[in-house]
């Protein structure tokens, strides 16, 4: 069944968004990503203009990731407080990425940099996270108890901060210099990269801040919800990118998908979580990797000159 | 003796014919119409056929018969200039490296023609009406730039445009439906850009351009489609809201019906 989209000016299969929104939301719900970095390079695979796919996966994320938060917020595994600061950081790194957005595109290398951008970190988080998780579980299945991420009287130099804050649902108590930073390079890297960030933004709580792996999932939905609502509405007031038609639908895929997914999610334990979030983000990494070092199918590119 | 007598009538005939354009030269026309000057894109919209039909005027009953009238059809789409990259391989990775800017590319071109393209007129000729999917010229922005570099590109170009379908070739399209009256039907794809196609028609006679003629075609949307446009071209900030709000909706009311916990 085709449905002609308005602003991306084409006519579309209604039932390949749908499981396609689908297929995102079911791993967003599971894992706490907006699902940024899967929906905008599957809608170019299909032919969306980039500009419009990075604008609507933005809006599509909002949804799933509402769906999302609402489930986490039930289970009691959602941290307002930590969500907030990360948000504050978030907006001025978003604000400041969508500037150098804009400079990398007169200059015609922002698929370059983008991409570069992506295997580096995805590569990066995802194969220190497989490492740290396959560790885990080998030790769990050697009958252990799987050591905790957190252990007492381990503190590194982020600890030693000042402006100390406490976050009850995520029982830290950390000065707000590193939460803040880090939402500010999340913040900056989502707006370059088109995505809410959430790939990054997991396992940095994790890892750098020694969130609970289950409170994270439920906060960074929560922060991916305000970013991809900034994002749609920047790129629908300054480009007008945003197809509500072809976010609507993926919408619809998404928000079930996203039940199913926190479902499943609850299910496993945390370092299981972790190393399947690893492989998904490594999985994504090779296949930009690929497409960077491998000579691609079209050398030759199209783009439309705006304001012409 | 009945053949030699038909044989005899054709040679008459064909004196006759050969006569008069010499007298007279050759003042074969063609005309198009168009049964609507709007197409409207509705939500169900997902490529369509256009016909378009036309007609030869003073046209000789004798090449008629010979099947040595062709018709070429084209549907053009607006212009809009286009910046064409290369990537070339640069420490191992594959990057955006040299670019060719085009003016006033036909966002799309469908052709419909009598029969293939080679048999009708050789590619000269093509070159010199711009016609084709193959022959359609591209204007560089900077016309002082090595040749060679320019062909490569306009040829890049070409072929992104015909894999995604916005130009097209449709063999036989073009249909005889009496001696002077024709049928062309034009592809227009999925992804067709609004705005004002020119429908062209090139009339041949024994492979030699004859007459061209032209009408103007709107391909508008209609209905609920242009009102979301307008509102998102007129009120952009209002239509980020409402995206916003239409996903926050869509969540809450998603964890609602398909709740799993």
């Amino acid at each position: 069944m085709g449905i002609y989209l308005p602003i991306a000016e084409m006519s579309v299969n209604v039932f390949v968004l749908l499981a396609m929104g689908a297929a995102v939301g079911f791993l967003s719900g599971m894992f706490g990503v907006g699902g940024g970095f899967l929906i905008t390079p599957l809608l170019i695979f299909y032919n969306i203009p980039p500009a419009i796919a990075v604008a609507t996966g933005a809006n599509q994320v909002i949804a799933s990731s509402v769906s999302g938060a609402l489930a986490h917020l039930k289970r009691g595994t959602l941290d307002f407080k930590l969500g907030t600061v990360l948000l504050a950081g978030g907006v001025v790194g978003s604000s400041l990425g969508a500037y150098v957005f804009a400079l990398l595109r007169r200059v015609g290398q922002l698929d370059l940099f983008v991409s570069i951008l992506y295997v580096l970190f995805l590569g990066i988080v995802g194969g220190l996270m497989l490492v740290e998780s396959a560790n885990a579980i080998r030790k769990a299945r050697g009958g252990g108890v799987p050591p905790p991420l957190k252990r007492s009287g381990q503190h590194n130099w982020i600890h030693r901060l000042p402006l100390k804050m406490r976050f009850r649902t995520s029982k830290l108590f950390v000065s707000v210099i590193p939460v803040l930073g880090l939402g500010a390079g999340i913040g900056f890297l989502a707006a370059i990269m088109g995505v809410g960030g959430g790939f990054i933004m997991v396992p940095a709580l994790i890892y750098l801040l020694k969130v609970p792996t289950n409170v994270v999932v439920g906060t960074s939905l929560f922060q991916i919800i305000f970013v991809a609502a900034y994002t749609t509405i920047i790129h629908s007031t300054a480009n007008q990118t945003v197809d509500i038609v072809l976010a609507f639908l993926l919408m619809v895929g998404g928000v079930a998908g996203a039940q199913y997914g926190a479902k499943v999610g609850q299910r496993l334990r945390g370092e299981q979580l972790r190393a399947l979030l690893a492989l998904l983000v490594l999985a994504v990494a090779l296949r930009l990797g690929f497409d960077l070092f491998v000579r691609p199918e079209h050398v030759y590119t199209l783009t439309g000159v705006e304001g012409a | 003796m009945r053949r030699s007598v038909l044989a005899l009538l054709q040679a008459v005939a064909l004196l006759a014919a050969a006569g008069g354009a010499s007298a007279q030269a050759p003042t074969e026309g063609i005309q198009i119409g168009l049964s609507t000057d709007r197409v409207a894109i509705t939500a169900d919209f997902s490529g369509a056929d256009l016909t378009i039909f036309g007609s030869l005027e003073d046209a000789d009953p004798l090449v008629s018969r010979q099947g040595r009238y062709d018709v070429i059809v084209v549907l053009e789409g607006p212009a809009r200039p286009v910046l064409v990259w290369r990537k070339d391989r640069v420490l191992g990775m594959w990057i955006n490296t040299i670019s060719e800017m085009f003016v006033n590319v036909p966002m799309s071109y469908s052709v419909s023609t009598t029969r293939m393209m080679q048999d009708i007129t050789d590619a000269d000729s093509y070159r010199r009406l711009s016609l084709g999917t193959n022959f359609i010229y591209l204007e560089p922005a900077d016309k002082t730039q090595f040749p060679p570099t320019i062909d490569e590109f306009s040829s890049a170009l070409r072929d992104l445009k015909k894999s995604t379908n916005l130009y097209n070739e449709r063999i036989g399209g073009v249909e005889f439906l009496s001696q002077n009256l024709f049928r062309a039907t034009v592809t227009l794809a999925p992804n067709v850009p609004v705005g004002t196609h020119r429908a062209r028609a090139f009339l041949f006679k024994n492979g030699t351009f004859v007459k061209e003629t032209s009408a103007p075609l709107a391909i508008v949307k209609a209905g609920f489609e242009q009102s979301i446009f307008n509102f998102s071209r007129n009120y952009g900030f209002l239509y980020g809201l409402l995206a916003v709000s239409l996903a926050t909706l869509t969540g809450w009311l998603g964890r609602i019906v398909f709740r799993r916990d």
